[in-house]
């Protein structure tokens, strides 16, 4: 039978190959590289971590929405992100069972009672890891050990940790260690190298926009200039973007989808904020390291900033007076 | 007698002052960081509860309706100082524990919503089943709430230690917003207790 010339078929007739399994995927390629290397540095106990915290995650995952008789949807790979996350902006020397309990923190108590995927009010890895601080305050800031391969390996503080007590400025500091991730820190926050290239990837693939980052580390440099308390250096801006889970969170914590603004003003205003809080917090607050609280807190601002700034209606013509 | 059993039945778990009305919930979340807070706590507010419910139950017919909740606080009040007083003389330990939250009694939203819901309206016995049925009520959640945080935040029951010192305390269970989770996840459970003890019973 000859087949018809011409298909009737209602809308869309363009449909987008978007889905939650493909952006999931591309997320974990794009934080591959940085896991891969946090192992190399920190050891087989950094894998140990990660993969707990992704099968308790997916676990917990599975749990809550088997006991909530909801349809098990484990497979679109959102929770492995979750839980890898979490892994990535932990301390290597965490005792082994404690990311289960921030897996369960991130799953059940961020993400599924709010109503899972798409209405989490915050990050889930760093409300997790927020918790996480709160609970055991002494094992997550005394678990941190050196890398296997740096010249001193005794030395257990965070580069941030040093800059805080005063013992430790950037002048004349080891870039090439921070830049390639050959410092202390959490597992997957020290190479900017790996986190970049991740970065460039998403953005290659669309799965995330200039805006947030840009403006999140831009703002934080350009802070850093003008604030820091000892006054305007390079060495010491250049060394604040490198150091710490800046170029992690302004990449891969920042940009989640549901806790991030829809407009791109939105989205430049939330990096900002982001940007802002992160370095007060560095420079003027308590904690050495201030990127979590940052983005949570301005988690919390994004219902605000999408209901003020709210994208043309297509076709709809600007009012006099306005751009 | 049936009818006084059921008013003493409803406060403890289908009307649960914490679980299902959630009231009072002010001095739950503050003090509720050990089974003995929790338990000192409800069982002042359980004396105070009853005492004031009952002269407020005998007084009804003189108060006039327009200055009843004045006249709820000064009863309220009279027994709240009795036993603040008691308690300082007693139990002094429990009592710098329970700090403010002993005086406060006098406007804890459960005494003031009894008086005014129930004791106004009803005979004696049925005011004292009721009281003590919120109050019992009231006591064991505080205690539940009490014992989850403890077990969690210290890792001990009633002061004895039973996980190793090896594990590390989960401090938020002893922070305010430890209280707030293990409230939430306990009234999720009474309302699952609720519902098979209704499927039983239809």
């Amino acid at each position: 039978m000859e087949q018809p010339r011409y298909i009737v078929t209602t809308t869309p007739h363009i449909r987008s190959r978007d889905s939650i399994e493909r952006t999931m995927l591309f997320v974990l390629i794009a934080l591959a590289p940085a896991a891969v290397l946090g192992v190399v540095f920190f050891g087989v106990r950094a894998l140990f971590i990660i993969l707990i915290s992704v099968t308790s995650a997916v676990c917990f995952e599975a749990l809550y929405q088997k006991l909530a008789r909801k349809p098990v949807t484990v497979t679109d790979g959102s929770a492995v992100v979750t839980g890898l996350l979490l892994a990535l902006i932990l301390p290597p020397g965490l005792p082994l069972w404690m990311p289960v309990v921030g897996a369960f923190a991130a799953i059940v108590l961020v993400k599924q009672l709010f109503g899972g995927l798409g209405h989490n009010f915050l990050n889930p890895a760093l409300a997790a890891r927020a918790m996480l601080m709160a609970a055991y305050a002494l094992p997550m800031t005394v678990s941190f050990t050196a890398p296997r391969t740096a010249p001193d390996a005794t030395a257990s503080a965070t580069p941030l940790m040093l800059l805080e007590s005063g013992e430790f400025t950037p002048a004349g500091a080891d870039f090439l260690a921070s830049f390639l991730g050959n410092v202390g820190g959490s597992i997957g926050e020290t190479s900017a190298v790996a986190l970049l290239a991740g970065g460039v990837f998403l953005l290659a693939t669309k799965v995330i926009s200039w805006h947030i980052p840009v403006s999140f580390i831009a703002s934080a440099a350009v802070f850093t200039a003008l604030f820091h308390p000892e006054g305007f250096s390079g060495e010491v801006v250049g060394y604040h973007m490198l150091a710490g889970g800046l170029i992690l969170g302004a990449f891969f914590m920042a940009t989640d989808y549901p806790t991030s603004p829809v407009t791109p003003l939105g989205k430049i205003l939330f990096g900002v904020g982001c940007g802002v809080i992160t370095m007060v917090i560095r420079l003027y607050g308590g904690f050495p390291e201030g990127v979590a609280y940052a983005i949570l807190l301005m988690n919390l601002t994004v219902p605000l900033i999408d209901r003020y700034i709210r994208p043309h209606v297509l076709g709809k013509r600007a009012k006099a007076g306005q751009p | 007698m049936v009818k006084a059993l059921r008013q003493f039945k409803k406060g403890i778990l289908d009307e649960n002052p914490i679980f299902s009305q959630a009231i009072a919930l002010c001095p739950v979340l503050a003090v509720t960081t050990s089974i003995v807070n929790g338990i000192g706590l409800g069982l002042a507010t359980l004396a105070v509860l009853l005492a004031s419910t009952l002269v407020v139950c005998f007084i009804r017919h003189f108060i006039p309706a327009q200055v009843r909740i004045p006249c709820f606080i000064v009863v309220s009040a009279t027994f709240t100082t009795v036993v603040s007083l008691l308690m300082e003389a007693f139990f002094p330990a429990l009592n710098d524990a329970l700090g403010i939250f002993i005086p406060l009694i006098v406007v804890n939203c459960l005494i003031l919503a009894r008086m005014e819901a129930f004791a106004a309206k009803n005979p004696p016995l049925a005011v004292a089943f009721d009281s003590l049925g919120m109050g019992l009520g009231f006591t064991l959640a505080l205690a539940a709430i009490g014992a989850v945080r403890e077990l969690m935040g210290f890792g001990t029951v009633f002061g004895l230690a039973v996980i190793p010192e090896a594990i590390p305390r989960n401090i938020l269970m002893i922070l305010p917003p430890g209280g707030f989770f293990v409230l939430a996840f306990l009234i999720v459970a009474a309302r699952a207790v609720r519902a098979r003890v209704g499927k039983g019973e239809a």
